[in-house]
């Protein structure tokens, strides 16, 4: 008689021989199992759901462009609010690696939808002189109508920001729909789409630069200057433009790059996943308790078993391998049936939000390990006990 | 009734399989109890023995310590020529795999497999291929004619077709020796009748069987009888069971309840 070792049962037999419990008390394993899945799934959807709404922030930032860097008018030393040059834009356009430099310059108007509004009743929006090729340069477009050219930016007419529409009452553009600006009649000739890289442009009534000042007492002088570059070339860009801007005074003027603003976005969104993963590994830790007293009960039941398998020549060790097995074997149902209801929690709230589907490897990867972890640290005691139940005991029947 | 004793065989006649010498077992505790007080005999090959006794007698105990899953507190037991009580937990295991095979009075098979599947497990754990397993399988329930049961589960047999199934599980693998517990203790007298003439039958073609038994007819007609009584032999004796063949089974047993063990 060879010693020493024990049978070593084939893959095939321990399949067989883990799955036992769960063939013959399914409903009990489906309900263990289901513990787990739910803690598994809330885990992965989790992931999933801000994985897939950080890429579609991020899809979007990549739309609008990286390489936009605005220009504004800071303050001097006296932190009084400092101008910007009327030559400003033409500097800039100047610098190598630039494309496009588009401006607005901010009136002291106020719009209101007819004569008969009160005066305060300004609704918060801001008239402003814009160039011509503004919503190129912000990554908008018109949304009804026409933006201002060449002809209508010297005429009383006016383009309104998606904001500046919504709060006035316009969506429709009809010939010979008029507002107040600044106590002159301007025809609306466009509404734009919303400007995600310029909010400021949402909130605006938009003039031509020579209506503006010959109606509404303009200066001339641009506020906030759009530029876009080369987006490989940006940051070189950014260090310029503060010089080109005001050469006189570059301290007075303050540069700033929006898409940062959105990516930082993305990076607090995810801020929340802690709690959210807390809350999932909460569940995940009560499903595991469940396939614990899943496998307690199972072993007191399956005495008998356990006997009849002693007396078939099971070790311990087999005895131990078995219903450690059982318990992995019913979490990781459980992980794979998680696995699948998240991915597709997340693929169905991802395309309800248009977003992109991303479940990262981490979500789906790191709850099969969770569910396998769980799974055998739950049956391990249960499966020490079995083990150790002296089989005459196993075998003496109630 | 009848009965024809003689002398007990010479155990050095046949080879033998399992000797139990001086065995003897107590159960500490607070109030210690002494099962087996020097339990002394030989089971030789091709030999069918019984084992009888009252409730409380020691039979139990005995059982678990021939079928090498409980260990004498004295003495010697020998399984096909090893001294059992010198092995591993591990050893006993392989050797209850491969020499020993187990019939119970409750039938223990798995509801949820098929005959076949339930007597292929018999050598789960003695390292034969699966596809061996069941070939052997379908043989032995062949030999206890149920070979046209084979795809069938526990619930759509019978009590005597299932203690057939599980009669087959223990003979898979030809093993030395097969220990059956109160083998006809669930089954009503046809069923039982059946089974003692299987037993009878597969004893015929070489199996080795030691029947534990508290019924004391089943153990008049068998070829041995050894009664046990509050731990030790009272009676080893051989039987002639062919003079016995006018009063056999058939009719002849009231229906067997179950006896709380």
């Amino acid at each position: 008689m060879n010693r020493g070792f024990d049978y070593r049962l084939r893959l095939s037999d321990l399949a067989r021989v883990f799955s036992v419990g769960l063939r013959t008390r399914r409903m009990r394993a489906a309900l263990s199992a289901l513990g787990i899945a739910i803690g598994v799934a809330a885990m992965v959807a989790v992931l999933g759901l801000s994985t897939s709404s950080q890429a579609a922030l991020l899809s979007e930032i990549d739309r609008l462009g990286t390489n936009l860097l605005t220009v504004t008018k800071g303050t001097n030393v006296l932190g009084q609010a400092a101008e910007l040059p009327t030559t400003a834009p033409g500097m800039i356009s100047r610098i190598g690696s630039v494309n496009e430099v588009e401006s607005t310059g901010t009136t002291n108007a106020d719009v209101y939808r007819n004569d008969l509004i009160p005066a305060i009743n300004t609704n918060g929006l801001q008239v402003s002189a814009a160039s011509l090729g503004l919503p190129a340069a912000v990554s908008t477009s018109v949304a009804r109508g026409a933006f201002l050219n060449a002809a209508t930016a010297s005429q009383p007419a006016a383009v309104l920001g998606s904001v500046a529409a919504r709060r006035l009452g316009i969506d429709e553009i009809d010939p010979g729909l008029r507002i107040r600006l600044g106590g002159q009649w301007f025809y609306v000739s466009g509404i734009l789409r919303p400007a995600d890289l310029a909010p400021e442009v949402d909130n605006a009534v938009l003039v031509g630069y020579p209506a503006a000042e010959k109606w509404l007492g303009f200066n001339g002088r641009p506020s906030t200057i759009y530029v876009r570059s080369d987006t490989e070339r940006v940051n070189d860009v950014y260090a310029l433009l503060a010089y080109a801007a005001n050469p006189r005074s570059p301290s007075e003027v303050s540069v700033s790059r929006p898409s940062a603003t959105l990516v930082a976005r993305a990076a607090a969104d995810s801020a929340f996943n802690g709690l959210f993963l807390g809350l999932g590994a909460v569940a995940l830790l009560v499903g595991g308790v469940g396939v614990a007293n899943t496998m307690v009960i199972s072993v007191l039941e399956r005495r008998p078993e356990i006997g009849l398998r002693r007396a078939l020549g099971a070790t311990k060790g087999h005895i131990r391998t078995q219903f450690l097995g059982e318990a992995v074997l019913l979490s990781m149902l459980g992980g794979v049936v998680g696995v699948v209801t998240g991915v597709a929690a997340t693929a169905v709230f991802a395309t309800v939000k248009g977003w992109l589907i991303v479940v990262p490897a981490l979500a789906w990867a790191g709850g099969l390990g969770a569910a396998l972890a769980i799974g055998a640290t739950a049956g391990l005691l249960p499966a020490i006990r079995a083990a150790r139940m002296a089989p005459t005991e196993a075998l003496r029947t109630v | 009734m009848k009965e024809i004793t003689t002398e007990r065989p010479d155990a050095g006649a046949a080879e033998p399989v399992l000797v139990l010498d001086a065995v003897r077992k107590s159960y500490p505790g607070e109030n210690p109890v002494v099962a087996l007080r020097g339990v002394d005999f030989t089971i030789g090959r091709g030999e069918l023995a019984a084992i009888v006794g009252p409730s409380g007698s020691g039979k139990s105990t005995l059982l678990h310590i021939m079928g090498t899953l409980d260990r004498p507190s004295e003495g010697v037991v020998r399984v096909m020529g090893e001294d059992v009580t010198r092995l591993s937990d591990r050893e006993l295991a392989r050797l209850r795999a491969t020499r020993i095979g187990f019939v119970f009075q409750q039938f223990f098979l798995s509801e949820f497999d098929s005959a076949l599947e339930n007597v292929a497990d018999g050598l789960l754990y003695s390292g034969v291929s699966r596809a061996v397993r069941r070939t052997q399988a379908a043989e032995a329930l062949g030999m206890v004619g149920l070979a046209h049961r084979i795809g069938h589960r526990p619930s759509q047999l019978s009590g005597g077709e299932r203690q057939r199934v599980a009669i087959a599980r223990a003979l898979i693998g030809n093993p030395g020796i097969v220990l059956a517990d109160e083998p006809t203790g669930n089954l009503d007298s046809n069923s039982a009748a059946a089974i003692f003439s299987l037993l009878l039958e597969l004893n015929r073609n070489g199996a080795t069987i030691v029947v534990i038994t508290h019924d004391r007819e089943l153990a008049a007609r068998l070829p041995r009888r050894i009664e046990i009584l509050d731990g030790q032999i009272v009676a080893d004796v051989a039987q002639d069971i062919d003079n016995l063949a006018g009063v056999t089974p058939a009719v002849g047993w009231p229906a067997r309840t179950t006896e709380g063990r």
